[in-house]
């Protein structure tokens, strides 16, 4: 489903990626990561199309489309979906608006027909319940005036609502007490299927004490150094990085 | 006390990288005016140019009483003494007066008793520009008067309202019918003294709507007029009088729109409004005349002088504008508080694209006791344009208790564009309370990164971002012009991000 192939990225003429490969096939869940500046966040940005990035090298392929030639609408259309860590506020938009043009923009490109106001209203009801989201969020305007925690629920209901065949968590549990935690995982959990796949990105196990992932990847100065399953994140959340960036410094 | 405070950003000033949204921006601008087509009708047209016998041709084309082909008379020669205001924050060639039209009117030479008889290319027209002139659609709600060029061509649903005492007529017409409204009432809130281009209008006037609401009744339908600038060359000068008497109700909606042509027009418009004891006069405007080409070649100066007052005790008005359209647009609909308890609002949005201009805003005078007011305005900027925000907050020494809370923001989009603040307080009641909030931001990539990443094109971006932005003023229009408003707005914005 997603290809990366010796991804090399630049901001601002200094690199960031320094060739990444990953491979994710549907049905699977991969967390990724890594300490702090090692490109977690660049890899989620460059993947859903955010300008400011350069691609020195390398590709990825999403459903064997070039990803990095297409506009970042069209990849949200094409079903990949971006969980951001600093979901952003949009005054006097109205949440349920925005996320029923949302659908229907990702429905047409699909060639299904747009939902009315009704139908989109029984379904976004039905998602809120995945999330436990209080329903007057969805009168007030996207993302403005919402708590951490509102606002990271937000994300995990546009993302049950729009159902992508790929989605990126950015660090999607920074800022959650853990109450928020369990409710976001659970409804990433329940939307979990044979068909799609996540990728999850963050600074901590304890998330994925939560959302158990097949693979987890170690990302240290853009590059993974290690590849594992869910036990080396318990690995690394008893003995840190360092242990594993020294040992792939040696290597070198 | 008086405190005159200038605030004056521009966006050139910020450093933030955005060449992307730049090229974006850049882009928006190729939207077609829709409403620019012109419409091949006989016209008669007076000659070129301005003299007394222009202005008594004029009155004697109306067969208007004495007293008004006076008055006209004064306001010229008031007018040769005056000149063309220079402080505004607006940058555009020197009108030649002499080389206008000042009346122009579809070849007909008597006044349309009903539809039929009114040119059936005119209909096609205001059909085209989706004027309701149909009794049908008197389920909408909506009665019009329509004006193209100097003339109101149809008013619909008189009679319907002629059965609650509502008059709703061409101003021409309610000098013929109610010359002692017309005279109790033309030209006390703006005397034809007021300035160059009002002192312009009243001289020149053809033709326009008035109103008058009888005491306790409140309007059952928005009444509505709609503007059209036709003829080349032509000065459009219409003057709007709307009374509402004691405890009565209106809201009244005017639309603007007017063909592409490569000259600047001129529009020079009058709109007094007088709310009586407990009385409320809602009026609401969506102009959208032509802007003139992406280039800035053309479009229409737009100088109007709107203004209402509050004679009455708890009485108030509500100007709503959304301005989207003209090369020029010079008006600050206002509000004399003069009964107490009165109140004057003003919700405004102004869009300038490309290389438009916008010097726009309100003063509110507050003469009563306990008088309220309120100023929300939205400025949009984008392309090179330039947009002004001027308000006055003025409280007389005698206006005990007087509220004013003014929010004016600006929302800039790409780099080349500018944003102005003028506010002005002159308070002199030391129990005024005076509130002034201003804001500028920009609509910002990552906003529009979010919206991308969910599937939503830049364009339909921008455009929600905006509507965002703006939807405390849309929330004051009718319904069926807040979809429409915010339709233009998009069309307005089309171009300036890609």
């Amino acid at each position: 489903m997603l290809s990366i192939k010796n991804l090399q990225v630049s901001v601002e003429e200094k690199p960031i990626l320094k060739g990444l490969n990953l491979e994710v096939k549907p049905g699977e869940i991969h967390a990724i990561m890594g300490p702090n500046g090692s490109g977690k966040s660049t890899l989620a940005h460059v993947l859903s199309g955010r300008e400011g990035y350069s691609v020195d090298s390398g590709s990825a392929h999403y459903k064997g489309l070039d990803l990095l030639d297409m506009a970042p609408e069209i990849r949200a259309r094409e079903g990949m979906f971006l969980a951001f860590q600093y979901p952003i506020e949009i005054p006097g938009v109205n949440n349920t608006s925005f996320l029923k043009k949302a659908l229907n923009e990702i429905r047409k490109h699909r060639g299904e027909e747009e939902l009315d106001a009704i139908d989109f209203l029984g379904l976004i009801k039905q998602q809120m319940k995945l999330v436990e989201m209080k329903a007057d969020l969805l009168k007030r305007p996207v993302n403005q005036g919402f708590s951490g925690g509102e606002k990271k629920r937000n994300e995990i209901l546009q993302m049950a609502v729009l159902n992508p065949t790929l989605a990126i968590l950015d660090e999607t549990d920074s800022g959650l007490d853990i109450d928020a935690l369990r409710i976001v995982a659970g409804g990433v959990n329940k939307l979990r299927s044979a068909d799609n796949a996540f990728v999850v990105i963050t600074h901590y196990q304890r998330l994925l004490d939560y959302i158990v992932p097949d693979f987890v990847h170690v990302l240290s100065d853009g590059q993974i150094i290690k590849s594992g399953t869910k036990e080396l994140a318990l690995e690394l959340e008893e003995r840190g990085y360092d242990w594993l960036i020294e040992k792939a410094e040696s290597q070198v | 006390m008086i405190d005159e405070s200038k605030k004056s950003t521009s966006n050139n000033d910020e450093n933030i990288a955005m060449s992307d949204e730049q090229q974006t921006i850049q882009n928006i601008t190729d939207q077609e005016y829709k409403y620019g087509f012109t419409t091949e009708i006989e016209m008669e047209e007076f000659p070129l140019g301005l003299n007394e016998n222009i202005v008594r041709m004029i009155s004697a084309k109306k067969n208007e009483p004495e007293f008004m082909t006076e008055w006209r008379l004064r306001a010229y020669r008031h007018w040769l003494k005056q000149t063309e205001p220079k402080w505004p924050k607006l940058d555009y060639p020197e009108v030649n007066f002499d080389d206008l039209y000042y009346y122009a009117a579809p070849k007909n030479e008597n006044a349309p008793k009903s539809l039929d008889e009114v040119d059936p290319e005119l209909l096609a027209t205001f059909d085209k520009l989706g004027v309701p002139l149909e009794e049908r659609e008197l389920l909408a709600g909506v009665a019009v008067d329509a004006i193209i060029d100097s003339v109101s061509v149809a008013t619909t649903f008189k009679d319907k309202l002629n059965e609650l005492g509502i008059i709703f007529c061409p101003m021409s017409e309610a000098i013929q019918d109610h010359p002692d409204l017309v005279k109790k009432y033309l030209g006390t809130v703006v005397p034809y003294t007021d300035n160059f281009y009002a002192t312009l209008n009243s001289a020149v006037f053809s033709d326009g709507s008035f109103v008058y609401i009888p005491p306790g009744v409140r309007c059952p339908m928005e009444l509505s007029s709609y503007f059209r600038i036709n003829a080349a060359k032509t000065g459009q000068f219409e003057r709007t009088l709307i009374i509402a008497d004691k405890g009565s109700y209106v809201s009244y909606l005017e639309g603007c729109t007017a063909p592409m042509r490569d000259e600047n027009q001129l529009h020079a418009a009058i709109v007094e409004l007088i709310a009586l004891e407990d009385a409320e006069i809602k009026y609401s405007t969506v102009q959208n005349w032509y802007a003139g080409n992406k280039e800035g070649v053309g479009g229409i100066f737009n100088f109007v002088t709107k203004r209402g007052l509050c004679s009455g005790n708890n009485s108030k008005i509500s100007w709503t504008q959304v301005e989207t359209g003209s090369a020029i647009t010079w008006k600050y609909p206002s509000c004399i508080l003069k009964g107490d308890n009165s109140v004057g609002e003003f919700y405004s949005v102004a869009l300038t694209n490309n290389y438009q201009q916008a010097d726009t805003g309100t003063k509110m005078i507050h003469q009563g006791k306990n008088t309220r007011s309120l100023i929300i305005s939205k400025g949009i900027s984008a392309g090179k344009s330039n947009n002004a925000y001027r308000g006055l907050v003025k409280v007389n020494s005698k206006a005990e208790n007087a509220r004013n809370y003014s929010q004016c923001d600006s929302l800039l989009i790409g780099d080349q564009c500018g944003a102005h603040t003028y506010p002005y307080l002159e308070i002199e009641n030391p129990t005024a309370q005076v509130e002034h909030e201003a804001t500028t931001s920009k609509v910002s990539e990552d906003q529009i990164f979010y919206l991308n990443q969910r599937g939503i094109s830049t364009e339909d971006a921008v455009g929600m971002i905006v509507s965002g932005y703006a939807r405390e003023v849309f929330q004051q229009l009718p319904m069926e012009f807040a979809v429409e408003a915010q339709a233009l707005m998009a069309v307005s914005l089309e171009g300036s991000v890609g």
